[in-house]
């Protein structure tokens, strides 16, 4: 039985395309839905801001 | 390699900074927050589709006993946290029902299949692992599906929210977690083969540090811990732009998800730990002096079994109220029954996940290894 060859894709190679798959995501969506409001942004912290968090999370119905 | 890394590490800081300036001082904390969780991920070797793979086949519970460890310790912060400021913090709290356990089930099969889970497959694409990147793409299209039939599978049949917290209230809430954790951990160490019991140094090490991140989370966003929720939004903005009218389904067309839909996914909390996340496991990648080998080459009915694994991995998620980590860590280390349910189902999908592997991963023939 021979071990199995590896794929030809580096690790370095795979890396780069997950990493412009994810810039590309980000930059095709700021095309579209524009760049946030600096003057909305949220507090650093939720904590102690006052505000409620908006429940945009994978328990979310 | 020192001039590599300080270039890496200026990488980080450049991201960092401009999501900071795009977004806001929060949105650049939770890039930041996410690489944390990417270098710690990869740079420590701490994961979930392993440790539950090594404790069904080798009797080895010191990686699973670690998640549980991270779990207690994010629990221990947490639950004092959501009592003081139950207006600005959170839990990951959801409905039991045959959605959960199902989608759980399928979940744990399908995981032990690309090896990989939520987390472990952003980290595992951004380390450079090829399977991780053609599961990424199937997790974010299933995830979105999800989210089409969500309404189909709670109206299957769901329990109330039962939480530890309605259950004993917020101190005895986080005891009965702790000692349901710790009750876990012991029927494992029993289970477990000698030797293989309790976590050595570098998995208690990221168990901790895993925690205090997702602590960190907690105080930050004011919410858990999730990766399938922004992984669902990438998939529905991309549909949206592919012609389909997302904003129209049950989903998107509540108020807090259509805000989500028309606004940046850098104004998205699992959005931005997510791209971090990634981006940490590539950093750790490149850092290495030798990075790892590349995975076995796949046959093309291989590679399509792994798109699909993915496909169900993020559909299977979401009809779950979350993964690993939305459902499994963050859903009880915020005293959600959810999340012992998810573990369950998807403890036994694992079991019959490892069976299904050696079917889907058929290696390249050598003729065409090198394509």
């Amino acid at each position: 039985m021979t071990a199995p060859r590896p794929s030809r894709l580096a690790r370095p190679v795979v890396g780069l395309l997950a990493l412009a798959l994810v810039g590309g995501i980000i930059v095709w969506d700021l095309a579209q839905a524009g760049l946030p409001d600096p003057f909305h942004a949220p507090p650093p912290l939720a904590l102690g801001s006052g505000t409620a968090p908006t429940g945009a999370h994978c328990a979310a119905n | 390699m020192l001039a590599r890394r300080g270039l890496l590490g200026l990488s980080a800081l450049l991201l960092v900074g401009a999501v900071t300036v795009i977004a806001g001082p929060r949105a650049g904390l939770l890039a930041a927050l996410g690489i944390g969780f990417g270098l710690v991920l990869e740079g420590l070797r701490f994961g979930f589709a392993g440790p539950w793979r090594l404790m069904i086949t080798e009797r080895d519970a010191r990686g699973l006993n670690a998640q549980l460890l991270a779990i207690g310790l994010t629990a221990a912060v947490g639950f004092p946290l959501m009592a003081a400021a139950p207006g600005e913090i959170m839990a990951a709290h959801a409905p039991v029902g045959l959605g959960v356990i199902l989608g759980a089930f399928v979940f744990g099969a399908a995981m032990q299949v690309v090896m990989g889970c939520g987390s472990g497959t952003l980290v595992n694409a951004g380390s450079g692992n090829l399977v991780g990147l053609v599961t990424l793409f199937g997790f974010i299209a299933g995830s979105f599906l999800g989210t089409l039939h969500l309404g189909f599978w709670t109206a299957l049949g769901t329990l109330p929210v039962i939480s530890a917290q309605s259950l004993a209230g917020a101190q005895g809430g986080l005891w009965l977690t702790l000692a349901g954790l710790a009750a876990l951990a012991a029927l494992l160490a029993v289970r477990a083969a000698p030797g293989k019991r309790l976590p050595g140094g570098r998995l208690a090490l990221a168990a901790v540090l895993i925690a205090a991140l997702a602590a960190l989370n907690l105080v930050i966003a004011g919410q858990p811990w999730g990766i399938v929720y922004g992984l669902g939004l990438w998939g529905a903005k991309i549909a949206q732009a592919g012609g389909a009218d997302v904003a129209a389904t049950a989903f998107w067309s509540n108020p807090v998800h259509a805000e989500r839909l028309s606004q940046s996914v850098l104004t998205d909390v699992t959005s931005l730990t997510n791209i971090g996340l990634v981006f940490g496991a590539f950093l750790i990648m490149r850092g290495r002096a030798r990075p790892d080998a590349p995975v076995a080459a796949l046959a093309l009915r291989g590679w399509a079994g792994i798109a699909i694994a993915g496909l169900v991995l993020g559909y299977s998620a979401r009809i779950a109220f979350g993964c690993n980590v939305g459902a499994f860590f963050s859903g009880i280390s915020t005293g959600s029954l959810h999340g012992w349910i998810w573990f369950a189902a998807a403890f036994l999908g694992s079991a019959a996940g490892l069976k299904l592997r050696p079917l889907v991963l058929v290696p390249a023939t050598p003729a065409r290894a090198a394509a």
